[in-house]
């Protein structure tokens, strides 16, 4: 019985990403970006849940293990005939190395996990404000490298030239497997430890948990998973480093928390939720015939209406549209209780 | 001429101090927020912003420089006590981390205002270009702009003090900042002081504008927003929640930016936000709570 309890949580999610998949396999290649997009943002945003789902401390750094996994995929994946002409000051080695797509995103998962170990070992130790803002430090200090150091990367260019692999099913597979590791991990001894750190620090460490480790794991699991993500990210359309930076963090970061950021349910429902707005709304700059009328917004409307939106949502519900809770089916609960 | 030992130029120097004196200014302007409501207020240069979009548009009406600024404090003190209303205070009681989305989402549609209204160009604010001429104090050149800009922070800094240490609005305050909810049962007046302090972060915002916008009088929907992302680290390498600190703070990584920016070559200096947000890790695995802070204090974020 609890078994099935905790599978349905995870076919919540799971089944919510393959509709979105399968609504995307019908739409024109034109309105099928947005929905490649919004997996994509699952993939992001599952991996900030899972270190900030499960600690309840705020990164703002995930999104340089984000744009450090775009560029490992992105540089390793440029075909070597073009490389001269994108990023004529890589170092050797890159300059003749060419992986294909899959091994491109596992390089990606690595090199932000890894990053993430490094950075972790030191940042693991801060805890509350302290940590937050260290974590925008690694953010910035990550961005102003990758924009000036042409040595690893085509420095403020775009990345062009990148095989565009992420096609709607490389993103559902993407999406899927962030959310099936992020509840495999939830669900595992050191993801309940974790979350019991988060609960109540001080009965945590008196039943012998580190909470530094656990975080340490955290961080680097959810590292590999941005990484990972943004190898997606890179695959889909030509990115540069601005388009991993704040903008990116905000929107992730409101996307998480508009979902409701203790659940794995909360992650994926916020980020298809708010992927859907702002596909809708750059589509209704455009012009959108609904409901027999036509919605012509001047552009620019977007941002503006999702803020506000993003706002009304966070004063009305402020523990998220899940209220933070995983998926569970409401005709289950009712047979339970005696009506 | 110049200090031959740092290989610092005096304008070099002066425009650090300046600098410093701006962030110190901003540090305030967020640290008080920060006191009373225990959130970092991420659009606070969007208000910034705002101030200096006021300004170039005064310019741009050919209104006296009086009535620009007069424009500019009103701007920014209409959108600060807007922002509290709507959306600081019905969030107040929530966790951090929903205040924080909620002032990206704000800093967000300020700026997305701002991209609509006047494009990514940007409009130039001329009023207050004199004070960019320059002053030669005993055969060194110094702009005009960098002991204005240094006497005037040092003055919104002493008239705080002032009105920290001295009326019962200030007490109140620090009051509040220390503990909220004890401050509370003694008699303080939540949104009164909450208000007050927002009033006076926007005040010090529009002087911020005001300052800034004679340095770069170039004005696009992103002014300040660098700017605010550097003083928000040193108002934390400081001390957040308590006022003295964290003028230290952000006068120090201004000063460190200015001297640093004018002093290294570009080949490095294009790495200097890499130095100095290396030194803000630094300095908060080795004193979390800030370099200036005494004692122990613990914040919800």
């Amino acid at each position: 019985m609890r078994r099935a309890g905790e599978l349905t949580q995870l076919a919540g999610p799971i089944v919510l990403v393959l509709l979105a998949a399968l609504l995307g396999t019908t739409a024109s290649t034109a309105t099928q970006v947005y929905f490649i997009n919004s997996l994509v943002s699952v993939a992001i945003v599952v991996a900030l849940y899972v270190f900030i789902g499960n600690t309840g401390v705020l990164s703002f750094g995930h999104i340089s293990f984000v744009a450090l996994g775009a560029w490992t995929a992105g540089v390793l994946s440029v075909p070597s005939g073009v490389k001269p002409a994108i990023m004529p000051n890589l170092v050797g080695f890159l300059r003749h190395t060419t992986v294909g797509n899959v091994p491109s995103l596992a390089f990606a998962a690595i090199v932000g996990g890894v990053f993430a170990l490094v950075v972790g070992l030191a940042l693991m130790r801060l805890s509350g404000l302290a940590a937050g803002i260290a974590t925008f430090a690694v953010l910035q200090i990550v961005n102003n490298i990758l924009q000036y150091y042409e040595k690893i990367g085509p420095g403020q260019n775009t990345f062009s030239s990148v095989p565009e692999t992420t096609g709607i099913w490389q993103a559902a597979v993407g999406a899927l497997l962030a959310v099936a590791v992020a509840f495999a991990y939830q669900r595992s001894r050191f993801g309940r430890m974790l979350r019991a750190t988060r609960e109540d620090p001080a009965a945590a460490s008196a039943a012998g948990i580190s909470m530094y480790r656990q975080r340490l794991g955290a961080f680097v699991l959810s590292g590999a998973l941005a990484g990972f993500a943004g190898g997606l990210y890179v695959h889909l359309l030509p990115l540069n480093a601005n388009a991993l930076y704040l903008d990116l963090t905000f929107v992730t970061l409101a996307m998480l928390v508009v979902g409701g950021a203790s659940s794995l349910w909360g992650a994926v429902v916020g980020a298809l939720a708010i992927s859907a707005l702002d596909s809708f709304l750059s589509e209704a700059e455009n012009g959108v015939k609904i409901l027999g009328g036509t919605l012509d917004l001047p552009s620019g409307t977007r941002v503006i209406v999702e803020g506000i939106l993003m706002a009304l949502i966070l004063i009305a519900r402020p523990s998220g549209l899940t209220g933070g809770r995983e998926f569970a089916l409401p005709r289950l609960r009712r047979r339970r209780s005696p009506a | 001429m110049t200090l031959a030992v740092l290989n610092v130029s005096w304008q070099t120097l002066a425009d650090a101090a300046s600098l410093g004196g701006i962030y110190a200014l901003m540090a305030v302007g967020i640290g008080l927020v920060f006191g009373v409501l225990r959130l970092v207020n991420f659009a606070y240069g969007q208000l910034i912003m705002a101030g200096a979009f006021a300004l170039a548009l005064g310019a741009q009406w050919n209104w006296p420089v009086w009535a620009s600024i007069l424009l500019c404090f009103a701007t920014v003190l209409v959108l600060s006590t807007l922002m509290d209303r709507l959306v600081f205070r019905p969030l107040r009681t929530q966790s951090p981390a929903v205040m924080l989305v909620a002032t990206f989402a704000v800093s967000f549609l300020l700026q997305s205002i701002a991209l609509l209204w006047f494009g990514s160009l940007g409009k130039i604010a001329t009023s207050l270009a004199p004070l960019n001429r320059v002053w030669v104090i005993s055969g060194v050149d110094i702009r005009k702009i960098s002991i204005v800009s240094i006497a005037v922070a040092a003055v919104c800094l002493l008239l705080l003090q002032l009105l920290l240490e001295r009326t019962s609005v200030g007490l109140h305050m620090r009051a509040a900042a220390m503990d909220f909810r004890t401050a509370r049962m003694l008699g303080v007046r939540a949104n009164r002081v909450i208000g007050g302090a927002v009033l006076i972060s926007g005040v010090l915002a529009a002087v911020v504008a005001v300052m800034l916008t004679v340095q770069t009088p170039l004005v696009t929907p992103t002014f300040a927003l660098s700017d605010t992302i550097i003083v928000l680290a040193g108002v934390v390498l400081g001390g957040l929640n308590r006022p003295v600190p964290a003028t230290l703070g952000g006068f120090t990584i201004g000063f460190a930016s200015g001297l640093l920016g004018g002093a290294l070559p570009t080949a490095q200096s294009q790495y200097l936000p890499s130095f100095l947000f290396g030194a803000v890790i630094l300095v908060l695995l080795v004193r979390p709570n800030g370099l200036f802070a005494r004692g122990g204090s613990t914040e919800r974020v």
